[in-house]
């Protein structure tokens, strides 16, 4: 048997793609495409920097301490006479990978514990919920510089130290979306035919509730690459002579007088790649509401 | 005549384990001790005010939610005793049509992968070509062009998301499909639509509904027999005719009555129930219908009047039950 074609039916409007919705959403801003200037620019920096850098990022020179900017230096050069716009070049790698790893690693685990919580409530919920007010109690960077402090320092301890402390974060906003989705009735439809639990949160559940995660992921992008800065400025995290903004930061304060250029560089590019993230944050946020990008 | 799925003492309390704190005083009995059965290829409309817990029972047949008393049998099978591995195979020959087709669809799924979603959990079809091909099938069934099985919710309108719950449910060919208001968020040109497809369906594929409703003239259309529920009891239940010329309880007339006619020369009394329904978590002793019942006697205060046959295949639940037990005055 076939129905009639339902006689209200209008002729649909095409839909638009992911990639329209996508493009749209960053050419309608001028501040979207400044930012993703801004992270292209910086993705590419660190990835390229052996060949942008004009020098050793580590190399001294006696005879050229504490430099304005110049035509040989840029940006001058610190009070070990080495070149700051190397070493801004060389840092870019370090923060990128702090800054993109632990928002990662904790949006993943994160997303993992506030979707069980959400979804099976009762004793399991209780569990996770008061491990994350615990933890969330803490501000990130006191949590980080405690555990640094037991652990020491180190790259795969900071990344440890800040996936823990931005875990909470994620799980909290996975759970109270879970909650609402949770609610719908498509949950209960998928429950009436017959898919199993695994399969009901993997396709209908972390779906409904991505955007608010990823939106939350770019801006901590930004807190991380923050934080990776003043914990390197605290002496937690990139070891010198290794540079990275933060400690490139550390460094110049103890020589503010000396050369203000190593601080006005790496203050300069840390705002600017944080602003950018948090501009395309938004931008996401706004590219994946599915009522809002119709 | 053999009974496709019967509900025995069927029981649904809210609230009844409370966890560390309280628990206890806030329980409301929203299904109250309910026996009924649906026959294979009828429908049984379930009717009754919001509240009364018609769409809990209706949930409680699929074991979208745990009963907390009685038994289910389905296909002479206790499905209340099914593990949940089980249960999740049964679902193949019962299914629902949800009252939100907003809501019922999930937003991030295209039209395809979701009437697709029962075929692959049951492996009706085998390899993706052959699902889009089923896919593509039932969508011409419901009435909706295949070409839309790539598109996503958002872009159909009420009524047609409302076909695309219709061939999720049938996609899996089910004997029982629970419909919770299927048409009630529909606009009323929509809504004659979707219940003469719904009967089409059902006349080809010969499964049963339950209807549950509270627009007394679309159950008139589409019912079989009617049960009227009534703060989480079923009070009256019967063939259509029966229950809509002859009905025996006060409050099934009472609901009739506010129906509108569609006849112009009819000049029916309308009978005004006085009061609010009693809240389900402190339903009253006896009849439960006695604080606003117009003939309630002493003994309905007291003692709970049972489901009793009072016509062939008519029943009941009333001390004074009779044809049109509320005198309205109307000469006809």
């Amino acid at each position: 048997m076939t129905a009639s074609i339902d006689p209200a039916l209008q002729p649909l409007a095409a839909q638009p793609s992911a990639f329209a919705t996508l493009r749209r959403v960053i050419f309608d801003r001028p501040a979207t495409i400044f930012a993703l200037v801004v992270v292209i620019l910086f993705i590419l920096v660190a990835a390229l920097a052996p060949l942008i850098a004009p020098y050793d990022p580590l190399a001294q020179s006696i005879l050229d301490v504490n430099k304005p900017p110049s035509a040989a230096h840029p940006i001058g050069t610190d009070q070990f006479g080495r070149d700051i716009l190397s070493r801004l070049v060389f840092g870019s790698r370090n923060s990128l990978i702090f800054g993109f790893v632990s928002p990662v690693l904790a949006a993943i685990i994160g997303t993992f514990l506030g979707v069980i919580a959400g979804y099976f409530g009762g004793l399991v919920d209780r569990i996770i919920s008061r491990v994350i007010d615990l933890l969330l109690a803490f501000p990130e960077l006191l949590l980080a510089i405690l555990i640094a402090a037991v652990l020491g320092g180190g790259f795969w301890n900071v990344v440890a130290v800040l996936t823990v402390a931005f875990t909470p974060g994620f799980a909290r906003v996975a759970r109270a979306s879970t909650l609402a989705v949770k609610q719908e009735p498509y949950i209960e439809a998928a429950v009436a035919v017959g898919l199993r639990t695994p399969m009901i949160i993997l396709r209908h559940v972390v779906p409904n509730i991505a955007a608010p995660i990823v939106v939350l992921t770019t801006l901590w992008i930004a807190s991380a690459i923050r934080l990776e800065a003043s914990l390197s400025f605290l002496g937690i995290g990139t070891q010198p002579p290794n540079p990275s903004w933060g400690n490139i930061i550390r460094d110049g304060l103890n020589n503010l007088f000396g050369s203000p250029w190593p601080i006005i560089g790496a203050g300069a590019l840390i705002t600017l790649v944080v602003l950018a993230f948090n501009l395309l944050g938004d931008a996401v946020r706004d590219a994946l509401d599915p009522e809002a990008s119709r | 005549m053999t009974a496709l799925i019967r509900a025995e003492n069927l029981g649904k309390t809210f609230g009844a384990t409370g966890g560390w704190f309280g628990g206890g005083s806030d329980q409301v009995r929203a299904v109250d001790g309910v026996t009924f059965d649906v026959d294979a290829g009828e429908t049984l409309a379930l009717v009754g005010e919001s509240g009364c817990g018609k769409s809990t029972l209706g949930r409680l047949l699929l074991r979208l939610i745990d009963p907390t008393d009685g038994t289910i049998r389905f296909e002479g099978q206790d499905v209340t005793r099914l593990s949940s591995a089980e249960m999740r195979m049964m679902r193949q020959r019962m299914q629902i049509i949800f009252q939100d087709p907003f809501g019922s669809l999930s937003p991030r799924r295209t039209i395809g992968q979701i009437i697709g979603e029962p075929l692959e959990i049951f492996g009706l079809t085998r390899g993706r070509r052959a699902r889009r091909d089923r896919v593509a099938e039932l969508l011409q069934q419901v009435g909706l062009p295949p070409a839309y099985m790539d598109r996503l919710p958002r872009q159909f309108s009420g009524g047609q998301r409302q076909r695309v719950g219709i061939a999720r449910a049938i996609a899996v060919n089910p004997a029982f499909i629970v419909a919770d208001e299927p048409v009630s968020a529909l606009d009323v040109s929509i809504q004659a639509q979707i219940i003469n497809l719904m009967q089409d369906l059902q006349r080809d594929a010969g499964f049963s509904y339950l209807f549950i409703a509270h627009d007394l003239a679309v159950v008139r259309h589409i019912a079989d027999r009617v049960a009227v529920m009534y703060l989480g009891r079923i009070v009256e239940v019967g063939p259509k005719r029966l229950i809509y010329d002859a009905p025996q309880h006060p409050y099934t007339q009472a609901l009739l009555s506010a129906a509108p006619e569609p006849e112009v020369d009819t000049v029916s009394r309308r009978i005004i129930l006085k009061g609010d329904v009693p809240s389900p978590s402190n339903i009253p002793p006896g009849c439960s219908f006695h604080t606003r019942c117009p003939i309630a006697q002493e003994v309905c205060r007291r003692d709970r009047p049972p489901l009793a046959q009072v016509a062939p295949g008519q029943l009941a639940a009333c001390h004074f039950a009779r044809p049109n037990p509320i005198p309205t005055g109307n000469a006809a």
